[in-house]
């Protein structure tokens, strides 16, 4: 996605360009830039309950939210939680594709099967394992009673973080598997071969050739996954746990959400947005530095 | 494969075999789940084999009638809105982003590079990060309850132009100075050249874009404040709203798969181009 180079034969238009840019340039001005500023504007403003009047506050909803223990409290959740799916999806993706990779038969089956998830919607996914652990007809919560642990995800928030952990791996394993797949059949079989001439096993053959050369894909992952733990699993949240027991699940854009729209706290939520975007920006960054890496190679 | 090894050959098989099932489980209970009835569903342990009540269970979600219906709209209509969001998503995404990333690569024109990054920094932002002001904006323009509202705020990102940019960038510059020599109109090269030859990457886009649009859930939340706009994924989260034992989940079930039912059957059958479409985009 670098500006890498142009074309040398172009098309010569004074309008043309600009009528093609027209379409994408309307949507994104409208949608994207003015809403962006609006959130930028608003985390400076301070409005009354009915709206009625506006005031510049500084950056007062910004120091509210430093000073808000459920605020921090929900960085601290969302912290664990990402760290928890990113560390769990990737490392059992590796596992299966590792496993996929080797095997000669087989292979359509198991990865037409293994990408299912990526299919599934994540407020439908938070339904399915809902439906496995809910107190009274979860499958797995009946059998975790019968080996004498009371389930509730309703009273236990460790129990209510598992859940929301479990659905969110299992959606975005299949995105991760795919990556690594295509990473493991990326490297030259010679190197492989080479390896295992020298004496080395499947063991050693793993760490010292193929997972150095798939530094890049792990580390790529690493930022999609933290970005897909931070954003996109607002629909596994709302469908499991709703940020309960108490605010023990509510993760950052749960809270944009809820102090936005429920709360109408539109200064706070804006400031929290703000918030946010600067950690997209911080991740987008990350992942450049990762992909100028990548060509040096 | 460097050598043989049978009991290495045998444990990736299992191991495999583990896998795929603890992966398929949830979508397998899902679908037993949808052929029982709701006096089945309430016993513990729940069955785990498939029952006699698939099809009353499909047609009384379908038509919207019957015992334990709380919704005012069928789910045919949900689909039905589902469809319609993901195929705009989709097939403007791929219009608007073909028609940038020609001009962009085929055409010197000033401010080149600020066009080029104003669309670029779309990127970083999803929806979700900037919901709240988005909301505000889409209201401005009445757009609350439509599809117009539904669908546009989400076209503006810019993976697609990337893609069909990083594409063009490849098309060798020999076909557009024969297309020059010709006599050819920038859009007839376009038309005739460009489009036929981006035909995978745009089937691509299509997969991922199709299942993004119909996956949906954030955005309709606060968008579609009326049932008959509402898509089904978002049904099935009404469908759950209530008490835990009084959930009908049969019925939630049977939703589930019906909402499960499109994307899954575009990504298997287009396997080929969605994985090669979602490695191509990311780098």
């Amino acid at each position: 996605m670098i500006l890498s180079s142009d074309k040398k034969v172009v098309f010569q238009s004074k309008w043309l360009p600009w009528v093609l840019i027209a379409p994408q340039g309307f949507i994104v001005l409208a949608f994207f830039f003015w809403p962006a500023g609006q959130a930028l504007l608003q985390s400076f403003q301070q409005s009354d309950a009915f709206g009625m009047s506006v005031q510049w506050s500084g950056l007062d909803n910004f120091a509210a939210l430093w000073r808000d223990d459920t605020y921090l409290e929900s960085f601290k959740t969302t912290a664990l939680f990402s760290v928890l799916v990113a560390g769990l999806g990737i490392s059992m993706s590796l596992v299966l594709a590792f496993f996929t990779d080797r095997v000669v038969r087989g292979i359509w089956l198991y990865r037409s099967l293994l990408i299912l998830p990526y299919a599934v919607a994540p407020v439908v996914a938070g339904v399915l394992w809902l439906f496995l652990f809910s107190p009274s007809v979860g499958l797995v919560a009946y059998l975790l009673d019968k080996c004498g642990i009371s389930w509730n995800i309703l009273l236990n928030s460790a129990h209510a973080m598992t859940l929301i952990v479990i659905a969110s791996v299992w959606k975005q394993i299949s995105y991760n598997f795919l990556f690594f797949l295509a990473g493991f059949q990326s490297i030259p079989k010679s190197l492989v071969e080479a390896a295992a001439i020298d004496g080395a096993s499947v063991w050693q053959r793993f760490w010292t050739v193929q997972l150095p050369l798939l530094t890049p894909t792990l580390f790529f992952l690493l930022v999609v996954n933290t970005v897909y733990a931070f954003f996109e699993t607002f629909g596994i949240v709302d469908a499991t746990t709703r940020g309960g027991p108490g605010k023990d699940t509510a993760i950052l854009v749960y809270k944009v959400y809820f102090d936005g729209f429920k709360a109408m706290d539109l200064g706070g939520s804006a400031a929290q947005s703000v918030v946010l975007m600067a950690v997209v920006i911080g991740l987008t960054v990350l992942q450049f530095r990762y992909i100028e890496r990548k060509v040096h190679y | 494969m460097v050598e043989k090894h049978s009991v290495l050959d045998f444990f990736s098989h299992t191991l495999l075999a583990l896998g795929v099932l603890v992966i398929v489980f949830p979508i397998y209970l899902a679908l037993v789940g949808s052929t029982h009835s709701a006096q089945d569903m309430a016993q513990s342990p729940i069955p785990i084999w498939f029952g006699q009540d698939a099809w009353y269970n499909y047609r009384t979600i379908l038509l919207g009638e019957g015992p334990g219906v709380t919704s005012q709209v069928p789910v045919a209509r949900m689909m039905w809105v589902s469809l319609v969001t993901a195929l705009t998503i989709a097939f403007g995404k791929i219009i608007i982003s073909l028609l940038s990333a020609f001009a962009i690569v085929y055409f010197n024109f000033p401010f080149r590079k600020a066009v080029f990054w104003g669309i670029f920094i779309t990127l970083m932002l999803p929806v979700e990060v900037r919901i709240v002001s988005t909301y505000q904006v889409v209201a401005d323009f009445g757009m609350v309850n439509s599809f117009a509202g539904l669908t546009i705020p989400l076209i503006a990102s810019a993976t697609a132009t990337f893609l069909f940019r990083q594409f063009f960038l490849t098309v060798p510059d020999e076909l557009t100075e024969a297309a020059k020599m010709d006599g050819a109109s920038p859009m007839r090269f376009f038309w005739d050249v460009l489009l036929p030859l981006s035909r995978t990457s745009i089937a691509a886009l299509f997969v991922i874009q199709f299942i993004y649009g119909w996956n949906q859930y954030l955005w309709p939340l606060l968008m579609s404040t009326e049932e008959r706009m509402y898509p089904i994924v978002m049904g099935i989260r009404s469908m759950t709203a209530g008490a835990d034992s009084q959930v009908q989940w049969n019925l939630v079930m049977a939703t589930a798969i019906l909402a499960m039912l499109p994307p899954a059957f575009v990504v298997v059958l287009m396997q080929k181009w969605f994985v090669k479409g979602l490695v191509d985009t990311e780098k």
